[in-house]
């Protein structure tokens, strides 16, 4: 059995702060880390592997600096990684990125693909369903629970904003996972050796057989126009005087909205 | 198109090395230089004081993938679960006509499976038309079906903007229309608008946490597609007396490989339903302990809301993660969302900083739920919270 999975390095956006006066983002300090969500997503690839056997390939579209996230993979356990990288790619946006992870899924040949729910610098949860359509292969999304996996299908939980469905799917198969699914593994000692000493093969957009026309900024349907600090909300408030004067103040307001 | 930094004017002040949320922005030898890591969002052009970034174009912009006067209309997916509508098709239903109208253009809305007297109501709720497939295989949600069946509508219908809920439905299948067709999807926006000048549909969205939000675009290719996140945008006018044209849609030839054996329906998520409350009474981990949230709930029984909460709350084991608002909760936008000992971490205050009011109690004056609250009230929660169900007791007589 042939695993991939798809994990992204971002920054650690609980650490980032925004500068109030100059309403810019402050990004001094902040670590690159492995998108949270894909950290479990490797997790249930070595679970899968445990039950099923197999092997897992953990693969990452980056700059070269992204290798260390192949590092911690492999470190958690990962048989084998791909950094995929290559200055074409550079600013591509989820069309672009899923297209270009296809190509090189295509490379590699997988039964199943994980990908994490969304990834947390830009939350938009998008790569993973495009990819399986242009695999042309089913995807199951927000994956909580991994209740069976054969040579041939796998059934799970998917979360839903009401409940769950419990989902079965023939292989191959793409499935996004929410952290609900494990708890992912810390690094062993032979791991962290591993990681230390593996050379990472890196595929270009050559490599992968990508069309230029669909990589990069130039295979990248949606712009970014601008960016911007959230505004504050302008009618704030804030009550004066002992607790009971400004509850007194906040109980006259809530009545002349009618709200009490 | 390509950022650039004129080394000549670059003074070294690393303004820009701070302002770049992709960190693309590094340091050599006193001047600033691009790594890969640009996305060229144009966040740096602004904060540089002497002006020595600027965007260049250099002959590889977006060449437009299909002839974009073809496409005309709005489109919204109207999603169902268990034969009933989802409220957030009504409140896409309420933007969608204010952007149908500055297009003067129509709106239309999309639903797959559920009965006429659903397609009726979406009408009621302000569409003008409505593509309606009935299908069993529509029972349960599965992604091929549905996005099978929405590429083959869009090819021949050619809307120029759809839009979806950011749900656990819409975030899943939308992805593979949008890959199909190559045309670009906006996840999870909170504000939509068209520009005067282009038509375009400018997408507004946080990212990065809700640390920052950003306007994309889509100008070459069409349709123009977006997410929208529940309880955000507010639903249009319902009128029971309006008339429209519903489209009986033909679902043969669709595949499923996928198999729903159960849809489970958990009752606790079922019964609180934050995301349609009105009033919303949250208690972080300024209660201090559990039974804080007795006090929480005595507030929220005697103003008829129910009972949010922080992450904290939910990590110290004090209520369950089902009452969770925020980032990795619910979004929820209340008529009143009262805040009690939360100190406003931006991953809770993109989950409710669009309630119309918000009200925050908290010890410390420089919290920063005091920078989103409408009214703040700086005090201990265990001396404002008895006081405020005395007084609105006696509001009341
Ligand atoms: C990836 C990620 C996702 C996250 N998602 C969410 C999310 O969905 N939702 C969420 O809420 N958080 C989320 N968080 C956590 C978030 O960063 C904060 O840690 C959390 O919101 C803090 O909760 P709090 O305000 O209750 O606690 P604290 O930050 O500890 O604040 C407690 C506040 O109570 C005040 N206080 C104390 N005693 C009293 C008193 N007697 N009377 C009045 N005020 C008092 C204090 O002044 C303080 O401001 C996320 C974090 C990460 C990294
Ligand atoms: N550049 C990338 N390289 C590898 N996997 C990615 C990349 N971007 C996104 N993914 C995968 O797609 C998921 C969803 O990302 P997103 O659509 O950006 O929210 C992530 O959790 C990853 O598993």
């Amino acid at each position: 059995m042939q695993i991939i999975v798809c994990i992204k390095q971002v920054p650690d956006t609980a650490e980032v702060r925004i500068n109030p006066e100059t309403n810019t983002l402050i990004r001094e300090g902040v670590p690159s880390i492995i998108n949270p969500y894909d950290v479990h997503a490797i997790e249930a690839a070595l679970q899968i592997r445990e039950k099923a056997g197999g092997k897992v390939t953990v693969i990452t579209m980056g700059p070269p600096q992204a290798e260390e996230a192949l590092r911690e993979s492999i470190a958690m356990g990962a048989d084998d990684v791909r950094l995929i990288s290559d200055r074409l790619f550079a600013g591509s946006d989820t069309w672009a990125t899923s297209y270009t992870l296809y190509k090189a899924v295509q490379k590699l040949g997988a039964d199943i693909i994980l990908c994490g729910k969304q990834a947390i610098d830009g939350d938009t949860a998008q790569v993973g369903p495009a990819l399986a359509e242009y695999m042309n292969i089913p995807h199951i999304s927000y994956v909580r629970k991994l209740e069976d996996v054969t040579e041939t299908s796998i059934r799970v939980q998917r979360l839903m904003d009401d409940g769950y469905d419990v989902v079965e799917s023939p292989l191959p198969v793409l499935l996004t996972v929410v952290k609900e699914m494990n708890v992912p593994r810390l690094p062993s000692l032979k791991g962290k050796m591993a990681a230390k000493k593996a050379v990472i093969i890196k595929m270009t957009a050559e490599d992968i057989g990508a069309e230029e026309q669909n990589i990069g900024l130039r295979g990248s349907p949606t712009q970014v126009k601008n960016i911007f600090a959230p505004q504050a909300k302008g009618d704030r408030r804030v009550l004066e005087g002992t607790p009971e004067q400004q509850v007194d103040a906040l109980v006259a307001e809530l009545r002349r909205l009618q709200c009490v | 198109m390509r950022i650039v930094i004129d080394a000549e004017l670059c003074t070294g002040c690393e303004a820009c090395v701070n302002a770049c949320p992709f960190g693309a922005m590094e340091m050599k030898d006193g001047k600033a230089v691009i790594n890969d890591f640009c996305n060229v969002c144009k966040g740096c052009i602004d904060v540089c004081p002497v002006g020595a970034i600027s965007e260049v174009a250099d002959g590889d912009e977006f060449k437009p993938g299909n002839d974009l006067a073809d496409y005309k209309g709005v489109w919204i997916f109207a999603e169902q679960r268990h034969g009933k509508v989802a409220g957030v098709a009504y409140e896409l239903l309420g933007i969608g006509r204010k952007l149908a109208e500055e297009r003067n253009t129509t709106l239309s809305a999309v639903l797959f499976g559920a009965d006429d007297s659903e397609a009726q109501e979406l009408i009621r709720w302000g569409a003008e038309k409505v593509y309606h497939a009935k299908d069993v295989l529509f029972d349960t949600f599965n992604d091929e079906p549905y996005s099978q069946l929405m590429i083959r509508l869009i090819e021949q219908y050619k809307p120029e903007i759809v839009l979806a809920g950011a749900t656990a439905i819409g975030r899943s299948f939308v992805p593979r229309v949008a890959g199909r067709i190559k045309t670009g999807l906006t996840a999870d926006c909170t504000q939509l608008e068209i520009d005067r000048e282009t038509g375009n549909l400018m997408q507004i969205r946080p990212a990065f946490g809700g640390n920052i939000m950003a306007t994309i675009l889509c100008p070459s290719y069409r349709p123009q597609m977006a997410t929208v996140r529940p309880r955000v945008m507010k639903r249009g006018e319902y009128d029971a007396s309006r008339t429209g044209e519903i489209i009986p849609v033909n679902a043969e030839g669709l595949t499923c490989r996928t198999r729903v054996l159960a849809s489970v329906c958990e009752e606790g998520t079922c019964k609180i339903n934050l995301q349609d409350a009105e009033i919303i009474v949250s208690g972080g981990r300024g209660l201090g302990d559990a039974k804080g949230f007795e006090l929480i709930r005595e507030v929220a029984e005697l103003v008829g809301g129910v009972v949010g909460s922080s992450r904290a709350a939910v990590d110290e084991g004090w209520i369950p993660y089902r009452h969770q608002v925020g980032q990795t909760g619910k979004t929820v936008c209340p008529k009143i969302y009262i805040a009690c000992g939360i100190s406003g971490a931006v991953q809770h205050i993109v989950g409710m900083s669009s309630s119309d009011i918000i009200i925050a109690i908290n010890k410390n004056p420089d919290a920063p739920i005091f920078n989103v609250a409408t009214y703040g009230i700086v005090g201990d929660l265990y001396e404002v919270l008895p006081l405020l169900i005395k007084k609105i007791r006696e509001a009341r007589g």
